[in-house]
């Protein structure tokens, strides 16, 4: 039974369905799944979309700032951008922290310490990596002492490119990410 | 500000109260620089530092220059302030490549971390120094990156290894060299473009 208001892409997400009546149609259904789950043990259904909408709706960042980025992540958290509206919420805590962005420059001696940071960090956690020095090395790409981009350390989910980036920027970048955990489909990668 | 001839006074006390540990002084740009002995900084500074005269009380910075090429190859260069008389003072020393220089950290105790600096970008030994390790380089870094014969990318890079799960060092591989462009000139590549385009001969009578 589909509802005729929604478009063909909402449909194909699982939206819109309504409860099958009594018949041939429902016993096809739950054989289907009855066999779904004595087979793999599972079934995938809309409880995905239930977890992805609470976690892109409550990212909180790892407090971690490491060169000037960090200053235009304070303003992307402050009053006129405010991220506590996406429910983005700086955490002290890699415990508490399920996204971390390496704002600045990371140098060789640093890469150590992030690298345990986010080791530290509770399943699942994202990275999103901030300026032009986390991206590739930036403007010390040639240097002795910097890591040429934090993704040698660390996987990344998004760049995102800047010298520093602008609080815009950062925000698109966390906005992308939100989207990006929105289509995982967590529970069929098992 | 400082007058020239109040500068000026200045060398010329610091001269006739230290004497010959003193190898030449100058007045430049407002400042006055002094060359010592390399074995009596450490009796300068205390003098410096004691005399109801000059009081330079502060050790504001210790930093080391390389002077490739030059015999001996280093200077190490004290920066002193005297807040009561609000006069500032340089004083240098030459250091030959692997030989100490007197740790100063008895006399001004803010040396500590300067000799460890000036060691670790420099690679220049301090005697009596109460914890002589590297400061600002990576644990277990390789070289004395300040040194003009250092290679700007250095030795050593690090990647994390999934295997080992922990962050490894492995020799410097660059894809692409570093290059310089000269951006300030509008010529910048134009002698191949010229050559590529017009035939040898007629290249004479266009210079």
């Amino acid at each position: 039974m589909k509802k005729p208001f929604l478009n063909e892409e909402a449909l194909k997400a699982g939206y819109g369905f309504e409860a099958i009546p009594e018949g041939l149609d429902q016993d096809s259904l739950l054989q289907a799944m009855s066999e779904e789950v004595s087979q793999r043990g599972f079934i995938v259904a809309q409880l995905d979309k239930v977890a992805a909408w609470a976690q892109s709706g409550s990212l909180w960042p790892m407090t971690f700032g490491l060169a000037c980025c960090a200053v235009e992540m304070m303003q992307t958290a402050a009053a006129r951008y405010d991220l506590d509206r996406f429910g983005v919420v700086f955490r002290p805590s890699p415990r508490q922290a399920d996204l971390m962005i390496v704002a600045g420059t990371l140098t060789n001696k640093m890469a150590g310490p992030l690298r345990k940071v986010y080791d530290q960090m509770a399943e699942p956690r994202y990275v999103i990596s901030m300026g032009s020095c986390a991206n590739g090395g930036g403007y010390y790409h040639y240097s002795y002492s910097v890591t040429r981009g934090c993704d040698r350390i660390v996987p990344v989910d998004v760049y995102v490119p800047g010298c520093p980036p602008t609080a815009e920027a950062l925000l698109y970048g966390i906005l992308q990410l939100q989207r990006k955990i929105r289509r995982e489909k967590y529970f069929s990668r098992y | 500000m400082n007058s020239m001839t109040n500068l000026e006074d200045l060398g010329h006390l610091i001269v006739e109260e230290i004497g010959t540990d003193i190898l030449s002084w100058s007045v430049a740009y407002g400042e006055l620089m002094a060359i010592v002995e390399k074995s009596s900084i450490a009796r300068i500074l205390i003098y410096l530092r004691d005399s109801e005269a000059l009081q330079f009380t502060q050790l504001m910075d210790i930093c080391g220059v390389d002077y490739l090429g030059r015999e001996p190859r280093f200077d190490v260069v004290y920066n002193l302030l005297s807040i009561s008389h609000n006069e500032r003072l340089r004083l240098k020393i030459e250091v030959e490549e692997g030989l100490p220089v007197p740790s100063v950290t008895s006399v001004y105790s803010s040396a500590n971390w300067w000799e460890r600096e000036v060691f670790d970008l420099y690679g220049i030994p301090f005697d009596d120094h109460p914890d002589l390790r590297r400061i600002l380089t990576d644990y277990g870094f390789e070289g004395h990156p300040l040194r003009k014969d250092f290679p700007l990318t250095g030795y050593m890079e690090v990647r994390y290894d999934e295997a080992q799960k922990r962050v490894v060092y492995e020799p410097v591989k660059l894809p692409q060299a570093f290059r310089n462009f000269d951006f300030e000139s509008p010529w910048e590549g134009m002698e191949r473009t010229v050559q590529a385009s017009i035939p040898p001969n007629t290249l004479q009578e266009i210079k």
